[in-house]
């Protein structure tokens, strides 16, 4: 009983979140909204015995991401959205599209309502760290290692992306270089 | 009693469909990233709803999976937003159009 209660307590903050994000026009509403998304999420995770999970989300999300997040909308210094020019009749068709996708989620939701209904044995150890871990470093050990391959491509694009050559700067550096070739030549001859 | 797995399947649907709402209504590029990450956090709650139901661990093992994924989309995609800037002086998808003209 007090499972259920809980979870539609954060099922509808987590609702009511998300809608705000969505229909904030300042993103730093939006960024903070979806930072009560992530703790309802959070809170979900709790009640579905999955601690780490749990302690995952609030550190990696609501912790590192938002604060990415909120640092580009400050450093960035962005207003609120300007009106839209688009045309109004795009306004229905992507509400009709989101009504489809709902509709579509709910009927293959709808066939899975008939799978196991009750929560596995209480005493399984799922969602303990040790398990978690156990599991990581020992049948999940090649994804654990890409995705080590992927942070470390991730970290060397964000600094190519965000290196700032100006142009001058661009061709001083690129005549220093051919300089240096040619010193270099002349040495060797 | 707990609630059943599919309120927590209908939870992350309707989640799920927000964001994708947000996406295709949001003309910013920041709100864009952040409604793919909450479509990234519906996902993320089947998965663990997936894993108490039938008592796997896979399920948040995934979740980790995808938590790194964000994390590494966090970094490439504000470092694009932010190039974009630059060049634009906006973050408006519709002012992200040199190849147009």
């Amino acid at each position: 009983m007090v499972g259920t209660a809980l979870f539609f307590l954060f099922a509808g903050l987590a609702i009511a979140s998300a809608v705000s994000m969505v229909y904030h026009k300042n993103p730093l509403y939006s960024a903070i909204s979806l930072v009560g998304v992530f703790i309802s999420l959070s809170c979900i995770y709790v009640t579905l015995a999955a601690p780490f999970i749990a302690a995952v989300q609030i550190l990696i999300y609501a912790g590192a991401i938002m604060v990415l997040v909120v640092f580009v909308i400050m450093l960035l210094n962005l207003d609120e959205d300007k009106p839209l020019n688009r045309l109004k009749y795009l306004y229905a068709l992507g509400g009709g599209l989101g009504l489809i996708l709902l509709v579509q989620t709910f009927f293959i939701f709808y066939a899975v309502m008939r799978a196991q209904n009750v929560p596995a044995d209480q005493s399984m150890t799922a969602g303990k760290t040790l398990s978690i871990g156990q599991a990581m470093y020992t049948e999940y050990l090649l994804p654990v290692e890409i995705v080590g391959v992927l942070l470390l491509m991730a970290i060397i694009g964000a600094v190519m992306l965000s290196r700032r050559l100006a142009q001058p700067q661009l061709e001083l550096v690129v005549e220093h270089e051919l300089e240096r070739e040619h010193q270099e030549k002349g040495l060797l001859n | 009693m707990e609630p059943s797995l599919a309120s927590y399947l209908a939870l992350s649907g309707i989640l799920f469909t927000i964001g994708c709402v947000g996406v295709i209504f949001k003309r910013n590029a920041i709100g864009m990233f952040m409604c793919i990450e909450l479509m990234l956090n519906a996902v993320n709650l089947t998965f663990v709803a997936f894993s108490r139901y039938y008592g796997d661990v896979t399920g948040q093992l995934f979740v980790f999976m995808v938590m790194s994924v964000a994390a590494a989309e966090a970094a490439v995609g504000l470092g694009i937003i932010i190039a974009f800037f630059r060049n634009s002086l906006s973050v408006d998808v519709d002012d992200a159009s040199i190849l147009k003209n």
